[in-house]
């Protein structure tokens, strides 16, 4: 690890390199030469990386914490999650957890490392060890020094505790510690001997800890101190960190258990202590723990942190952590140091000098831990911006974020401002009550009459058991098995009959699930009160009262980052029904049906949802959503229930056996057949891409294991699933088809969690690679699964892993212990009493109408709910999808309407489109309020009718109006909701639409085709189509055009017929796009170019081969009939005086202009052309390069035009009078 | 209409290094009257297009222009009235309409400082008379319209023809009383690439069912239907 730390600090090595170097055993391709060979030398030690930096990080702040300031989080929390308190009092639940590392370690360690290495340096392990936090550790006293090389972290010789100062014995600068870390290759340890570390854990940080080491202490026999002459490599203990090294006699740790125990008798009278065992502080007791302010320039050696943070974050980025959120909380702990111990740091400058890297304390300051964290957290701001909005708050309102990286603070801000998802810490609550099952246990289903009194009477005995717990297990002192033990098992012993049993196990876990079904399964009300004094206070009062038991009671619902798998609420009723029951026949019944539940529920095909095709769905959605979190949560439940009973007869207080009892209970435990497959079924779930909802309640199942199940080769391979599972769900890759990033993160959470639980051993996280590969065929198949659907949300992630919310609560604590100095962020909630609980003020109707509601369900089938409740579904639905396609469409087509009106008062470019829509929304977002009232009479209107159809016929009629009435509540409910949250993105999303359409349609030339006209009302859509007649006209104008065979031409009647066609699809516009139109235009204008200069060719007989002068005149006159009238877009006229078509006249012999001009003249006269337009073209005329006679005969027809301004028609008749010798009257005129 | 494969062969044979011309769809027409001008016009078109591509690259290197552009010069200082550009195109075997854009391209290139803009040619090509020299003004408006297959003219039918088919579509569809989204409601709903109706309740058609309409209004020949099919179709499953 330093060797590497090294490279990496010399540039040798860049840290991608080092992440893939520890990810992957095999060199990769991208990596440079001298980087993979600096590292392979390194091989052996890769897989020791990992545990070696969490330790080191741990201990480095261990060392500049060593008490730290407990905060009211971190005292209950972050300490019951340490490993440095051994066997504390309740090992059964924290306890347990505590002892995050089982003493399941093979006694061999570090055989493997050499001895003579070791002997010298070791010095009194034992107590450390013992300190530390190992179990009956005693018996590996020997071996437990010899740690493997790495784990000999080096500890600052000067790390002083104010709070024993006389104890801080130093040991002189460990230089010879390079010996520690020998050249490269040379201790080749053997796969044995590289167990990694167990140190994993968080950072002690409480003075909780340090009471209780001592204690421990007098179990471990006195062992007198080597000489702190001797290398300092051993003493560091693994297990104990944050113990002040000094601290290493028995002698001083019973001077430094007096201390603290002054210490607790001065906290303990306080009386506003909410938790009995935290012995939280009141920062204003604690004179000494005053926040030091950190400050970014006074940070010393900011590169080694930045590397380690680099490196620290990749590890996690790369899920080479067990526990993601576990060194989120470290870090966070980091950032909120509020005091650091002063080091005596006086040869221990910042040294440039690469070597002297492990042996520096990382954190020489809280300046250097505040950097630290804020790097890391800058690199986890993608998950940092999951969590729910309360963390973001406070995350963003930390000012020493604020401080260090004004970046991530806005980022987080940002976050926190868009995200939306609020999550309660607290439970909602569960508002069932006992409920019956007649439709499942009625006579019908019992094989006597006597089964079926005995059950009916077991039954009442049950929820009598059930009553009396409700009632009095919060009561003080009172005992479940004493209070309840005997009547269970009286009942339990009159379930003689096998099929009673099977009946009162279906009942048991229909209640189960009813129970505990909500969230984290803490059933009751809240603060114990009955609903009927709740509901009195009304809904916002309620809604404080509950913030506010949840601020008082949050912090205490889990145990640290990492509780140990727990019964909270109902489910401990459950529980400890099973256990006083003490039924064999109970647990293998209440097994099978637990199994054939969990297989059923795992398999249930969820709806897959299609990706969103537009917003509408997003009701749809929730539900889907909502259904997937019950799913998974019954799983979880029935899974954890499961586990329990099936693990039951393993567990026990007794540690674990070793050796060769090991091995015989392992041949023995390996016979036994699994409760139920989870392997397959996990695999299954792998396969079908159902992880998401697999992978939580297999976690639950595994956490209630005993100690040896992981070591059964049929669990182990359960293990290494999900151990590949967790390598392969990176946070950052977010690849099409892959995995949410939630579902991730949920299964991160509770895989992380697992990873932790005291039963399972740490090894297995730091696996062999070498079963890595052989997973990752099995993984191709990726069908679109549960898993690429965003099943997860913030809420439901915080319910499967209530233990995400310690971030929150440190960083809560952070603030409210600083805020006696800055104001303090905490936001008082101030419940208001009610109006005197005599008056009894009414009900809130709606409160009273959800209960009433229940209960009409209560009596009623349970299909009829279902019914209900779907109507309401789908007809809240389609409520959304109604106002979308009226209320919504009418403000698209008003929108249309004034962008019409702005496009024209604007111009035609009509500003930026941008603005527009934001004038056009805010006209119309308005209008968006009428949706509810729509929606309501939607709801109103439709759901009725639908249940009445869906209902039996003889649903008696105060029932059915009842149903009808609830589901129009429903639905109304329903889309109202969506609505009011979702109706004013609808419209600007449509709106924008249809500007964006608008804007494309008008093109490049919107006001130019002016208004356009439809087909008239008799139009039978059966004039020739568009492509037909420019092909036609095409063909006529090659023609024209040449080259033609001798026989080719048109007939004078087919090019009349032609533009009569013309005509009559112009007047049709039912085929008819504005280019067919602009081209038909064109060469309509090219046609009547040619008809001037007479160039179309004539079939008949030679000597008539051109078009007569009438004819011409004809067709001419039909031309500027169509331009006049039917052309509705504009004509390009004015090529009719290009120099291309009027140069067509010049090939012509005789020249004949009488046609141009009459045209010409003809144009002006019908409007279609300006005199000065038709002036203007002539006069560009002149510019082109004519052949002489033919420039002189165009200046005279421009002087004849000009000379006969709007000539009447008869005027005309000179032209055609005198064509027989034009050429002269043109000359003299 | 439908038209079998032989036929379709047979067809498809006649068109092997036919000029785009009037004339050449003239004789086809003599020659299969049995089918209307719109396939004949719709094969020719395809097969052309088909020739062109395979050919196209040989005639935009540097040489080959610069041949065609002196040919063209030589051409029309002997006889600016004679077909010149149209008759080197079918001479070498290229369509007119794409002839006459090269030779435009290489004579702006001459006469203007700037090398003329896509846009600029496009423009021209629709409407010769913005072509400053006069001749060749000419000589490419003969080239557009005496090609059958290329250029702005038959890009505009061909358009024109999508568009009626689509309309006429429509309209067989309200005929027959079958309930269809159109492309632009498709569209609204966000999809990205949409055919043009989709039938919401599906159709049987000689045992097929039908599930959506694309009109595409050229003749559907097997390499036509496969790059659709792989562009367009098999992204509308549903």
């Amino acid at each position: 690890m330093a060797a590497v730390l090294e490279s990496l600090l010399r540039e040798e090595v860049s840290v991608e390199a080092a992440v893939r170097w520890i990810a992957r055993s095999t060199q990769s391709s991208e990596d440079d030469p001298g980087e993979a060979a600096a590292l392979s030398s390194l091989r052996p030690l890769r897989k020791e990386f990992v545990p070696f930096l969490l330790n080191f990080l741990r201990e480095q702040s261990s060392r500049v914490l060593p008490q730290g300031p407990p905060t009211p989080a971190k005292a209950p929390g972050a300490s019951a999650a340490l490993p440095g308190r051994p066997g504390g009092p309740s090992r059964g639940s924290r306890g347990a957890r505590s002892q995050l590392f089982p003493p399941t370690e093979p006694p061999s360690t570090a055989a493997e490392a050499p001895p003579g290495r070791r002997g010298g340096r070791r010095r009194c392990p034992g107590p450390a060890r013992e300190r530390g936090g190992r179990g009956p550790g005693a018996a590996e006293e020997g071996v437990s020094g010899e740690s493997p090389p790495w784990a000999g972290g080096r500890r600052l010789r000067s790390s002083g505790n104010p709070s024993s100062p006389s104890l801080a014995l130093s040991d002189p600068p460990n230089l010879s510690n390079l010996e520690e870390f020998p050249p490269v290759g040379s201790i080749p340890p053997g796969p044995t001997g590289t167990k990694p570390s167990r140190r994993i854990n968080p950072t002690p940080v409480s003075e909780e800890r340090s009471l209780s080491k001592p204690k421990t202490c007098f179990t471990s026999p006195p062992i007198s101190c080597v000489p702190s002459s001797q290398p300092s490599a051993l003493d560091t203990s693994p297990w104990g960190p944050g113990l002040p090294p000094g601290c290493r006699s028995l002698q001083e740790e019973r001077e430094m258990l007096r201390k603290e125990r002054s210490k607790q008798l001065q906290r303990s009278p306080v009386p506003t202590c909410p938790t009995p065992e935290s012995g939280s502080p009141i920062p204003t007791r604690t004179g000494n723990l005053t926040d030091e302010p950190a400050d970014p320039a006074r940070v010393s050696c900011r590169q080694r942190l930045e590397l380690v943070a680099l490196v620290y974050s990749s590890c996690i980025a790369e899920n080479l952590v067990p526990n993601l959120f576990l060194e989120l909380f470290f870090v966070l702990q980091l950032l909120t140091v509020r005091r650091m111990v002063t080091a005596k740091n006086n040869n221990l400058e910042p040294s440039p000098d690469a070597l002297d890297f492990v042996e520096n304390p990382l954190f020489q300051s809280i300046h250097d831990c505040v950097f630290f964290a804020v790097r890391v957290l800058e690199r986890q701001f993608q998950v940092l911006s999951h969590l729910d909005k309360g963390t973001l708050k406070l995350l963003a309102e930390n000012e020493r974020l604020l401080c260090f990286s004004p970046a991530l603070q806005g980022h987080l801000r940002a976050a926190y401002e868009g995200s939306v998802a609020k999550v309660s810490l607290a439970m909602p609550p569960s508002a069932q009550a006992v409920s019956f099952q007649p439709e499942t246990d009625n006579r019908a289903n019992f094989s006597s009459d006597r089964a079926f009194h005995t059950f009916k009477k077991q039954r009442d005995v049950f929820y009598e058991v059930l009553r009396e717990w409700e009632d009095r297990h919060e009561e003080p002192g009172w005992d479940f098995e004493k209070g309840l033990g005997s009547r269970i098992r009286a009942m339990m012993g009159q379930l003689s009959a096998a099929c009673s049993h099977s009946h009162f196990v279906r009942l048991f876990q229909k209640q189960l699930l009813q129970m505990c079904q909500h969230p984290d399964g803490v059933g009751g009300p809240v603060l114990g009160e009955t609903p009927d004094v709740l509901s009195m206070l009304g809904a916002d009062k309620l809604g404080r009262l509950r913030r506010l038991q949840e601020r008082l009671v949050a912090p205490q619902s889990s145990g640290g980052p990492c509780p140990p798998p727990t019964f909270p609420g109902c489910q401990g009723f459950f529980k400890d029904f099973i256990l006083s029951a003490s039924s064999f026949q109970f647990n293998q019944h209440l097994m099978d049906s637990l199994s054939l539940k969990i297989r059923e529920l795992n398999s249930l095909a969820l709806p897959q949802h299609e990706p969103s095709d537009d917003g509408e769905s997003d009701v749809d959605w929730q539900g889907e959503r909502r259904q997937f979190a019950v799913v998974l949560l019954s799983l979880r439940l029935l899974a954890k229930f499961l586990g329990f009973v099936a693990f039951l007869p393993y567990r026990g207080p007794e540690p674990p056996p070793t050796g060769e009892l090991q091995d015989s209970i392992l041949a023995l435990r390996s016979q036994v057949p699994p409760v139920l497959d989870v392997h397959t079924l996990l695999q299954q779930g792998l396969w079908a891409r159902r992880a998401v909802l697999t992978v939580p309640w297999v976690v639950e199942f595994l956490s209630f294991a005993d100690h040896v199940v992981p070591l059964l080769d049929y669990y182990r391979s359960i293990f290494t699933l999900l151990l590949h599972l967790h390598r392969r769900l990176v946070l950052s890759q977010e690849n099409e088809g892959e995995m949410c990033f939630l579902n991730k993160l949920l299964l991160l959470a509770v895989l992380g969690w697992l990873f932790q639980i005291p039963v399972v051993p740490e090894d297995l996280f730091f696996l062999e690679e070498h079963q890595l590969d052989a997973f990752e065929a099995d993984t191709v198949a990726s069908e679109h699964g549960l898993d690429s659907v965003p099943v997860v949300d913030q809420q439901l992630l915080y319910t499967c892993c209530p233990y995400i919310g310690e971030l929150r609560k440190l960083l809560a604590s952070w603030v409210s212990g600083s805020s006696g100095r800055s104001g303090g962020f905490v936001r008082k909630i101030t419940p208001t009493t009610t109006t005197g609980l005599g008056a009894q003020p009414p009900q809130p109707p709606q409160g009273l109408q959800a209960q009433l509601a229940q209960a009409f369900f209560h009596n009623q089938p349970p299909s009829l709910r279902r019914t209900v409740e779907f109507v309401a579904e789908r007809i809240g639905s389609n409520c959304v999808k109604h106002i979308k396609a009226t209320l919504v469409a009418d403000l698209v087509r008003q929108a249309e309407l004034l962008l019409q009106e702005q496009l024209v008062t604007q111009g035609q470019d009509g500003g930026d489109p941008a603005q527009l829509l934001e004038i056009l929304c805010s006209q119309l977002c308005p209008h968006g309020t009428q949706a509810l009232t729509q929606g309501r009479e939607f709801c109103q209107r439709k759901s009725p009718g639908a249940v009445r159809a869906l209902l039996p016929e003889e649903t008696p009629a105060a029932v059915l109006s009842s149903a009808e009435n609830i589901a129009v509540g429903l639905a109304t409910e329903k889309a109202c909701a969506w609505l009011s949250a979702n109706i004013t993105a609808l419209i600007r999303r449509e709106v924008k639409a249809a500007v964006s359409r608008t804007l494309r349609t008008q093109g490049p030339e919107p006001a130019a085709w002016g208004e356009r006209r439809g087909c008239s009302r008799a139009c039978e859509h059966h004039a020739p189509l568009p492509s037909h007649l420019i092909s036609e006209i095409k063909d006529v104008l090659s023609l024209a055009v040449g080259p033609r065979d001798p026989e080719e031409g048109v007939t004078p009647e087919h090019l009349e017929q032609l533009l009569g066609q013309l005509g009559q699809t112009l007047r049709c516009r039912q085929f008819l796009c504005p280019p067919a139109e602009q081209h038909l235009a064109k060469c309509s204008v090219e046609l009547a170019s040619l008809l001037v200069a007479d160039q179309i060719p004539i079939l008949g007989p030679p000597a008539h081969q051109r078009l007569e002068r009438g004819q011409t005149r004809r067709l001419l006159h039909m031309l500027l009939a169509l331009w006049k009238d039917d052309f509705q877009g504009p004509v390009p006229l004015q090529l009719l005086l290009s120099p291309r078509n009027v140069g067509l006249l010049a090939d012509t012999r005789p020249r004949e202009w009488d046609l141009l001009l009459f045209l010409l003249r003809e144009l002006v006269e019908k409007g279609l052309m300006g005199q000065t337009e038709i002036e203007a073209c002539l006069g560009s005329l002149h510019e082109a390069q004519w052949p002489g006679d033919f420039s002189e005969e165009l200046a005279t027809l421009f002087n004849l035009f000009l000379a006969e301004p709007h000539l009447p028609e008869p005027q005309l008749r000179v032209c055609e009078l005198v064509q027989p010798n034009r050429g002269a009257v043109l000359a003299q005129s | 209409m439908i038209l079998t494969k032989a036929q379709y062969d047979e067809i498809a044979q006649c068109l092997v290094s036919v000029p785009p011309t009037r004339q050449s769809l003239r004789k086809l027409k003599q020659r299969f009257p049995s089918q209307s001008q719109a396939t004949l016009l719709s094969i020719f078109s395809q097969e052309y297009q088909k020739h062109i591509k395979r050919t196209h690259a040989k005639h935009h290197t540097s040489e080959a222009i610069e041949s065609y552009y002196q040919r063209y010069l030589n051409g029309v200082v002997k006889n600016g009235a004679a077909p010149v550009l149209l008759e080197l195109a079918n001479e070498v075997d290229y369509a007119p309409s794409l002839m006459a854009r090269l030779i435009l391209e290489r004579f702006l290139q001459e006469h203007e400082e700037t090398p003329p803009s896509k846009s600029v040619i496009n423009s021209m090509l629709r409407d010769p008379s913005q072509i400053p020299d006069g001749v060749l003004a000419n000589q490419v408006y003969q080239c557009v319209v005496n090609d059958c297959c290329y250029g702005p003219l038959v890009d505009c039918i061909k358009h024109a023809i999508g568009y009626e088919h689509e309309v006429l579509l429509r309209e067989l569809l309200l005929e027959k009383n079958l309930s269809f989204l159109d492309e632009d409601q498709l569209r609204a709903k966000g999809y990205d690439k949409t055919p043009d109706f989709i039938l919401q309740v599906p159709v049987a058609v000689e045992g097929h069912i039908i599930h959506w309409i694309e009109s595409k209004a050229s003749f559907g020949d097997e390499c036509s239907h496969h790059a659709y099919l792989h562009d367009q179709f098999w992204s509308y499953w549903n």
